[in-house]
């Protein structure tokens, strides 16, 4: 995958791409993204023609509509600045997704240039920036879900790394923490019953664990997960893991 | 509305049966990785180079298929191609013939699976009998496997009590002792009147022309040595190039498929019994089947061919945990029947098109797989696939109307603020019916598409 071929950072200018879900429904989720990295002495640049990482699509098996999107991507991410994702699965759609896609199309070259550059938040607090402890303080007992699409990337070591590291934030483990939470993009509506019944379990595994929040790097999950548990009726609080991050500066009187 | 099949089968599954699936998968699965991870400070380095190995093997398969033949003929053995499941079937018939056998005894092997042999030899008057327990279970009942290591997986022993009461051997007892006390009592005078002994590969080496079995009930053992013939069928891309490879090969199968550092007998067969040996079948053929594996190797997704049949990405699998073997309408179910399956059936291949939708792309099967074979993409890949050749997909939202928004920013832009967005979206977004099935067991959260740009445009402007 193209994000083991990152060159060292030169400068802390980043491109935010604030993916098409925070851009539709989870707005505070792109703020907190800003907000922590400005804390870190980023200057962002917002790109106001982005839309969507192409993914939809991709997964969805009509690779011509998704290389449409993705070129309308590449176009709007020119430069060399790092770009920055509050997303996991964009991120991975972005350095794995999108070069398999283009394989044999002319423009590979500038696909997997994005690619290269393209960072999910935490791995590149982490292993961008360099940062591995993050001040502030939260208190909370947190579960933390591993995205699926961060398997063989370095975003989950990287999340609880800067989780652990928190003052007054308790991480606990949950069972069959391996396993997907049964979004999967247009499978949740392709496949609404083994969806469903995914989700519910990994609701079961999670709150066995009793956390007080449930904390992803990607908001798609968590989008599935906490609607299922509000259908139902099961108190479940959800966080992405920049909302946490920022909400523990701002507890600090940080921010 | 129209869901996937598989997602229908998944609705239908009767819930005893879905709970041993998740049951035997799931213990399957961490005793796997607790073992791993115990024994090997990097087992993810030994997956990848296993993967190597075989992946040279494939793509090196005109050079190594005609090695082996020669190495095999030279051991005493005779070798046989076969391009198809007829072929496959037709070679061992003939070499039953030959003999003026009726009666053979098999260990476990999916390749007979694959090509139908049994029903193929009872059609042509020849009794052949399973001696691994699971598979004699399933032949019993008139069953099929439900998963390429553990073939009943999908029963507990209450049916399994039933079928062998059923079958008259023996009153209802459902203590797994008295079942294989049971089973080998049926089947130890059935391997003496057999007269050959059909078996699968885990491995034919090149080098040394060894056929490799693994099983943990000595069952081909017996078939062996109670039989005056062996016949293998094996898939040509079992090959491994050197004896060594096997420290490796069978170091991850054992542990990858039943959590075992190795199993209980690994066999090592060299050729048919020599002049110098008290015992053994005298006569030995090595069937090697094709039966669409080349036509897999000139396509995108030829990596599948590396699989080792060690069941570990079905049994991590959550969609192989809620829907079960059987959902699949294929030998080979799962994350690598997914793509196996379809791609076997070659220009068939819309007829198990919906088998790669099956999955939400999670990457767990690849995680484990001991050859490391990138699953997911190859999903992707026939989905594609799927695509370009028009076969429908029940359920899945049409991209065409989203991609020309996605592309257009300024339309974009507008329809986030006017909320309008949510009628182009796919997935979750879009209109019936994506919606409602979204919609059917969870809620949706407003909608506040828009507002993160408000808040970047504002904060730029000085405050009064
Ligand atoms: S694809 Fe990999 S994990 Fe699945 S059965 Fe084959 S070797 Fe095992």
């Amino acid at each position: 995958m193209l994000n083991h071929e990152r060159q060292p950072l030169t400068s802390k200018r980043v491109q935010l791409m604030a993916t098409c879900l925070c851009d539709a429904f989870h707005d505070d989720v792109a703020v907190a993204t800003v907000q922590v990295l400005e804390y870190l002495g980023c200057t962002i640049d917002f790109p106001q023609a982005q839309t969507c990482c192409g993914q939809p699509a991709f997964n969805g098996g009509d690779w011509p509509a998704s290389r449409k999107v993705v070129r309308h991507t590449v176009k709007t991410f020119t430069g060399s600045d790092p770009v920055v994702l509050p997303s996991g699965s964009c991120a991975g759609m972005l350095f794995h997704g999108a070069p398999l896609e283009f394989e044999k199309e002319p423009d590979l070259g500038a696909v997997e240039a994005l690619g290269r550059r393209t960072w999910e938040i935490g791995d590149f607090i982490v292993n961008g920036l360099g940062v591995k402890a993050w001040p502030g303080r939260f208190d909370a007992t947190v579960a933390f879900h591993r995205s699926c699409h961060t398997r063989g990337s370095n975003s989950g070591d990287a999340a609880r790394t800067l989780l652990r590291s928190i003052a007054g934030l308790k991480l606990v483990e949950f069972g069959e923490g391996e396993q997907c939470c049964g979004f999967g993009g247009t499978f949740s509506v392709s496949f609404p019953n083994i969806s469903a019944a995914m989700g519910n379990l990994k609701i079961e595994n999670v709150l066995a664990a009793k956390p007080d929040i449930l904390v992803s790097g990607d908001m798609s999950c968590l989008m599935h997960l906490g609607g299922l548990a509000e259908k139902e009726g099961i108190p479940m609080k959800t966080l992405h893991l920049a909302q946490v991050l920022r909400d523990a500066l701002r507890a600090d009187g940080l921010l | 509305m129209r869901f996937q099949p598989i997602d229908q089968a998944a609705a239908r599954l009767n819930p005893e049966t879905r709970a041993a699936v998740y049951n035997g998968t799931k213990t399957g699965h961490e005793k796997r990785t607790r073992v791993l991870f115990d024994h090997y400070a990097e087992p993810n380095r030994l997956r990848e180079l296993a993967g190597g190995i075989k992946q040279h093997v494939i793509e090196n398969l005109d050079t190594y298929l005609p090695a082996v033949e020669a190495k095999l003929q030279s051991n005493g053995a005779k070798v046989h191609w076969a391009a198809t499941a007829d072929a496959a079937c037709n070679a061992v018939l003939r070499i039953m013939r030959a003999r003026g056998a009726t009666k053979i005894v098999k260990s476990k092997t999916m390749v007979s699976e694959e090509i139908e042999l049994e029903g193929f030899l009872e059609k042509h008057g020849v009794e052949s009998l399973e001696t691994d327990l699971g598979e004699f279970i399933v032949q019993i009942d008139h069953d099929h496997p439900s998963h390429i290591v553990k073939p009943i997986i999908h029963k507990n022993r209450r049916d399994i009590a039933a079928s062998f009461e059923k079958n008259g051997l023996g009153a209802f007892d459902d203590n797994p002792e008295t079942i294989t006390r049971r089973a080998r009592q049926f089947l130890r005078h059935k391997y003496m009147e057999a007269d050959v002994g059909l078996t699968g590969a885990n491995f034919v080496v090149a080098e040394s022309g060894r056929i490799v079995l693994v099983t943990n009930e000595g069952n081909s053992r017996f078939c062996l040595a109670a039989t005056r013939c062996h016949i293998v069928l094996v898939g040509i891309e079992k090959i491994l190039p050197r004896d060594r490879d096997l420290a490796l090969l069978l170091n991850l199968l054992g542990r990858s498929g039943t959590a075992q550092q190795i199993t209980v007998y690994t066999e090592f067969i060299s050729g048919p019994k020599a002049p110098t040996q008290p015992d053994g079948p005298e006569e030995m053929h090595v069937i090697f089947v094709d039966n669409g594996r080349t036509d897999v190797l000139a396509t995108e997704c030829r990596d599948i061919l590396r699989c080792i049949r060690c069941g570990a990405c079905l049994n991590v699998c959550p969609v192989y945990r809620q829907a079960g073997g059987h959902a699949y309408r294929s030998v080979y179910p799962g994350p690598v029947g997914a793509v196996l399956s379809p791609l076997l059936l070659g220009k068939n291949f819309p007829q198990k098109a919906d088998l790669p939708k099956a999955s939400s792309l999670c990457g767990a099967c690849q995680e484990v797989c001991p050859v490391n074979i990138p699953i997911p993409d190859l999903l992707l890949r026939l989905r594609d696939r799927a695509k370009r050749e028009h076969v429908p997909s029940p359920g899945t939202p049409p991209m065409g109307a989203w991609a020309l928004l996605a592309s257009q920013p300024a339309i974009w832009k507008a329809a986030l603020f006017g909320g309008r967005l949510m009628n182009y979206l796919p997935t979750t977004l879009l209109p019936i019916p994506a919606l409602r099935a979204w919609e059917k067991a969870r809620t949706l959260p407003r909608w506040r598409g828009g507002e993160f740009r408000k808040w970047m445009k504002n904060r730029n402007r000085p405050r009064d």
